[in-house]
């Protein structure tokens, strides 16, 4: 009889931590920060090993999740946590791309993303299974609402205890949507910056894989899943110009080291792709210190309803600062009005419901593009990472209302012809 | 006049692996000078050569990071409180 032992079906392909400043080498172990330099730390991998293990086969013939590509992801076992997670929608783009003038717009859609619809299933997939390999039984974030949702749930899934901290004035939508797994959930008196420096020195002192600070090497690279699925999507080959959110820079920065890992092993042609951020206003340092020159930040008190990019003091803006600069992309940022509209503008044309994330990139894609800094024919990927229902409060109040009637065909022909009438006027005002 | 430094592990090997500090100093530059006088070596991983506090590393004062102060010239009373965080954490 075949003993139905946990049998190891690959070999791992990461080695170590290593410093981005100074290249400081440390074990594999539950820890983010250079003890030389405090600089952040990186998982580093055997990239002759993963090209000895993938081919475009053998991924498409792999799970529909993000553990399709389970050789560039941190992971040591077979036990990984899959509900699956990833492998959402790349759309072609035709009624936005028409509006915006562009020929070949694509649509990265994280906001359907399993399960807890936000990118962070990615990173929270990959750092609760490396969590299990950690031997955590108790795991926490510092949240502006997204990561707390992803958190709790798929704790909840692994039977692992969880204690998430949050900012006290998030949206409902994104409290109810963690409380409904039942974790603890801790909303702090204060802004994110604030959330996570208390996370941090909690850290210090309680044995908790916390996923984005002590298991941050590993949780952070979930994101290049973002760019592995984009390339595989279009056909095995890189985009021309992506446009991503930036809230503390890792995911775009994680994006790009996906697309150059698919060029180091073989897997696409090598070829520049140019990296655009997306800030709000109201909370832009790596927007400011872009435009300024700078390659560093100044930390602002965020101000805006972009709660999931509320991030005045990001820890990867550095990164992100030399990835725009040196692919010849652009970061911008737009307020809160235009946030609003770029809701608006990508659910009335494309039927995707975004959160304010969303509704900032949206915006930013439209500044650029009228600022022609996105060629009409190049392939331009515009990544949405979260969904609007969790978002609520930013677009009520800027959308209609339901025409309420009696239970009558008279009632429903004049609510009809009074609609029809309000959507003539609305048409004139629109300048298409 | 007494503050309360709150060491983060990767630096507790300069502080006999204590987590908390207490000492004097009139404003934070003081500060590191006393915690490199009292841990030698410490300084090195905090500021760069020139002297500046590192771009990784973030100094609060009653929970407000120093740059919304006065930055290293931010001036320390009896019984506050500052914390050394890595700045890398997050997102």
């Amino acid at each position: 009889m075949t003993q139905a032992t946990a049998t190891q079906t690959f070999t791992p392909t990461f080695t170590k931590l290593v410093s981005k400043e100074g290249g400081v080498e440390y074990p594999l172990e539950a820890r983010y920060v250079c003890e030389e330099t405090f600089s952040p730390l990186e998982v580093a991998y055997d990239y002759e090993a993963i090209r000895r293990q993938v081919s475009r086969e053998k991924i498409q013939a792999g799970p529909n999740s993000i553990w399709r590509y389970k050789a560039f992801l941190p992971v040591a076992t077979d036990n990984v946590i899959d509900v699956g997670t990833g492998m959402t929608p790349l759309v072609k783009s035709t009624r936005l791309a028409r509006r915006l003038g562009l020929k070949n717009l694509y649509i990265k859609n994280d906001a359907v993303n399993m399960p807890t619809l936000s990118f962070k299933d990615r990173v929270v997939s990959v750092a609760l299974s490396r969590a299990r390999e950690l031997g955590f039984t108790t795991v926490s974030c510092s949240s502006t609402g997204n990561l707390a949702n992803s958190t709790a749930a798929l704790a909840a899934y692994a039977g692992l205890d969880c204690c998430v901290f949050i900012p006290a004035d998030l949206e409902a939508g994104k409290i109810l949507g963690t409380l409904i797994y039942n974790p603890t959930v801790i909303a702090v008196k204060g802004n994110y910056d604030q959330v996570n420096r208390l996370c941090s020195e909690i850290a210090n002192t309680y044995d908790w894989g916390f996923v984005n600070i002590n298991l941050r090497p590993y949780y952070s690279e979930g994101s290049k899943t973002l760019g592995f699925e984009v390339a595989e999507q279009l056909g095995w080959k890189l985009p021309d110009h992506i446009v991503a959110p930036l809230a503390s820079g890792s995911l775009y920065t994680k994006i790009y080291k996906g697309f150059q890992e698919f060029i180091k092993v073989g897997l696409v042609d090598d070829k520049t792709v140019r990296f655009s951020g997306a800030q709000a206003e109201g909370c832009s340092p790596i927007a400011t210190a872009f435009s300024e020159g700078r390659d560093f930040i100044k930390p602002v008190k965020p101000n805006t309803i972009a709660k999931s990019l509320a991030i005045g003091n990001p820890a990867d803006a550095v990164y992100a600062l030399d990835i725009a600069r040196k692919t010849g992309g652009q970061v911008e940022s737009v307020n809160d009005t235009e946030i609003i509209e770029g809701i608006k503008l990508l659910a009335e044309t494309e039927g995707i419901f975004t959160e304010t994330a969303g509704g900032t990139t949206i915006a930013v894609l439209k500044k650029l593009v009228e600022a022609r800094k996105i060629d009409p024919e190049e392939t331009t990927v515009v990544y949405i990472t979260g969904n609007g229902l969790k978002t609520q409060e930013a677009v009520s109040g800027y959308i209609g209302e339901p025409l309420t009637i009696e239970p009558k065909l008279e009632s429903f022909e004049r609510a009809l012809e009074r609609s029809r009438t309000l959507e003539r006027l609305e048409w004139q005002q629109v300048l298409v | 006049m007494s503050v309360l430094v709150l060491i983060p592990p990767a630096l507790q090997k300069f502080t006999n692996n204590q987590a908390k500090f207490e000492c004097s100093a009139g404003n934070v530059n003081d500060l590191i000078s006393v915690l490199e006088d009292e841990c030698p070596g410490i300084k090195s991983r905090l500021c760069n050569e020139s002297g500046q506090i590192r771009q990784f590393v973030n100094f609060y004062v009653n929970s407000e990071d120093i740059r919304f102060l006065e930055g290293a010239e931010t001036a320390l009373k009896d019984g506050d409180e500052v914390s050394i965080v890595p700045a890398v954490a997050g997102g």
